[in-house]
């Protein structure tokens, strides 16, 4: 009886943990594992719709498995290529810019003065801002973009632009200031999409203890010097997290081109084969970036415990 | 008063000078560092606020100022007429409340589906434990438009295991109806919830086990444990996850779109602004097509007041969830 008792216990926590997740387990199999085994089929069949009414969902979907050129016809379709090359370099470019942003934000926020309460709420104010549908509305708003212009024209200084030609006239080598340039430019689009990894940043700065910095202050450590032995290696694990958060978000944003692509495609084209094809070209992109980068930056990462 | 002052200002130079000017130093260095500061947060809280402020603006003007190259900032012919039209267009009042009742009711339900899991993944041990947690992982992954096309075709002609097809003689089309999209995120599918299951698992583990030991030696059972000893210690928590749940879900266009197809929502509103205004300017007898800049105007008030309650949510909630999310110290 005595020998038995600890294997129960097991047993009774493993039946009521199972309980405890049942409903993502019945979730992802019907809603996540079911339809995505459907549409890797779709995307390797030959698919054809029978309108056989005039809804467009009441049409039911002819499937072959004869012709699966899909996935060759997609390395030949041009628009889908560039789309993705296009996307690819920006977040290249926009994801560690989100992450050195949030991080500089976050170390601000997280130091004492007057009105942080407010200046946290507004670099919060992103999350609502760039949710959904808002952000795919703000991307083609000529009249705002009219007003800066005027803005910019009337009161004779554009800041940014006048520093540019500056810098560029400066004899400063072109190939350098790009890419800082660039990155100005789609400033507002980093301040917009790191709201959330700001607050994660912010979450991991206060766990750190203050006493730490003390006593590194004792043995005589600089701010700098601090920041490097203390700050950054037990904030890294946030790194990681925020590093996959910024990714996904890129990708998955709704102003994204290529799901915009897709999503055009299989809604008003009907093209569900194609479309299916893309999306699982996509996504397997997506999770071996996402695979890669969080492999090399999980070795760094330094665990506290 | 004044006395004290200046004792003070001496007693700072010969403070200086005791330091060899290292004192002075370090507080030019410390005030310096202050403005900056200060000057960069302003710069990027002006350019964060400045789209708003710009919709804000543009929304009180009449047409007529959209045109004058001499009124920028401030309306120069005030006016209320542009809510009134949005209002008119997209039946505002109505838009909002089922907007409302909808993302409380989905946020809700995720929420609590989430919260469940979460709690499961995090404290229980059992086999395959590593594995579902992949699945989570995968579900934060994948784009919702890799499945779009199987989820709809699911939905309409809904069934489980045959049990449909076999009492009523046919399968059931549930499209055009809310129950999809309560049932996927009652069973964590909805939009971003696999995001929410990963923070509230950190936040659970984190928390002490001696606690949840002390009930059980009580005599609690599971998930009395749980409800009455880990939910009372995750309400900020499950507040932030909340508050999320429903601005995304407010915002979003996606999932309603797809599931909520009839229903009016401030999304749909939003998208259906420039459709209706053509419609609108026709009856006016003003021309084929609204003028682009007054469509923009338009779209500008009509985003300004499908964020308005989002904005009031979150001034008066705001302290809450920012000093609740960052000081649960989540673990990530």
């Amino acid at each position: 009886m005595k020998a038995r008792k600890p294997r129960n216990l097991r047993r009774r926590n493993a039946i009521a943990g199972y309980l405890f997740i049942s409903p993502f387990i019945i979730g992802f199999v019907a809603f996540m594992l079911k339809p995505m085994a459907e549409t890797l089929y779709l995307s390797l069949c030959n698919v054809s719709v029978s309108t056989n009414s005039a809804s467009t969902f009441d049409a039911t979907l002819i499937t072959s498995l004869k012709d699966t050129n899909y996935y060759r016809a997609l390395l030949v379709v041009p628009q889908y290529k560039d789309l993705l090359m296009n996307t690819l370099s920006k977040m290249a470019l926009q994801v560690p810019a989100i992450l050195v942003f949030s991080f500089f934000i976050a170390l601000l926020l997280n130091q004492e003065f007057k009105g942080r309460g407010f200046v946290r709420a507004i670099f919060f104010l992103p999350v609502i801002l760039s949710s959904g549908v808002l952000i795919g509305l703000e991307t083609n708003n000529i009249l705002m973009s009219g007003m800066k212009d005027v803005i910019a024209e009337s009161s004779g200084a554009d800041i940014t632009g006048a520093l540019e030609e500056i810098l560029r006239s400066s004899g400063v080598s072109q190939k350098i200031m790009e890419p800082v340039f660039e990155i100005i430019d789609v400033v507002y689009d980093v301040a917009l999409a790191s709201g959330i990894q700001i607050v994660i940043f912010l979450s991991g700065l206060q766990t750190v203890s203050p006493s730490m910095y003390e006593a590194a202050k004792m043995e005589g450590c600089t701010a700098w010097e601090s920041f490097w032995k203390i700050t950054f290696p037990l904030v890294s694990s946030m790194i990681l997290v925020n590093l996959v958060y910024s990714v996904v978000d890129f990708f998955m944003r709704t102003d994204n081109e290529v799901m915009d692509f897709i999503t055009k495609k299989i809604t008003p084209g009907m093209d569900y084969g194609m479309g299916s094809a893309m999306a699982w070209i996509y996504f397997m992109i997506v999770a071996v970036i996402l695979g890669i980068l969080a492999a090399i930056i999980s070795k760094k990462v330094y665990y506290y415990e | 008063m004044s006395k004290t002052k200046t004792v003070k200002k001496s007693d700072f130079w010969e403070r200086n000078k005791k330091t060899h000017g290292y004192l002075l130093e370090k507080t030019i260095w410390k005030y310096t560092y202050r403005v900056i500061r200060a000057l960069l947060l302003f710069g990027l809280c002006f350019l964060i606020l400045q789209p708003l402020i710009n919709k804000l603006s543009v929304s009180f003007m009449k047409q007529d100022d959209l045109y004058d190259a001499t009124v920028i900032a401030i309306p120069r012919n005030f006016t209320l007429g542009n809510y009134r039209l949005i209002d008119e267009l997209i039946n505002y009042w109505k838009c909002m409340w089922n907007s409302l009742w909808i993302a409380l009711l989905i946020s809700c339900l995720q929420v609590i589906a989430c919260t469940l899991v979460g709690y499961g993944f995090a404290r229980f041990r059992f086999p395959f434990k590593n594995l579902w947690f992949a699945c989570v992982i995968l579900v934060i992954i994948v784009p919702p438009q890799t499945i779009l096309t199987s989820l709809y075709l699911n939905f309409s002609s809904f069934d489980v295991f045959g049990i449909f097809n076999l009492v009523l003689k046919r399968k059931l089309n549930l499209i055009g109806s809310m129950t999809p999209y309560v049932l996927m995120c009652m069973t964590c599918m909805g939009l971003k919830n696999g995001l929410y299951i990963y923070m509230l698992r950190q936040y659970f583990r984190g928390v002490p086990k001696e606690l949840e030991e002390a009930a059980y030696v009580d005599g609690c059972g599971n998930f009395q444990t749980f409800v009455r000893i880990m939910l009372p210690d995750a309400k900020a928590m499950i507040t932030s996850c909340f508050l999320f749940a429903f601005v995304w879900q407010w915002t979003d266009s996606f999932y309603t779109k797809l599931f909520l197809g009839d229903k009016q929502v401030l999304t749909k509103g939003l998208n259906s602004i420039a459709g209706r205004l053509d419609n609108y300017v026709q009856r006016q007898g003003w021309g084929t097509f609204a003028a682009e800049a007054f469509l923009q105007q338009m779209i500008s008030t009509g985003v300004l007041m499908a964020i308005a309650p989002l904005i009031l949510l979150y001034l008066f909630a705001q302290k809450g969830f920012v000093e609740s999310l960052s000081q649960t110290g989540i673990k990530m």
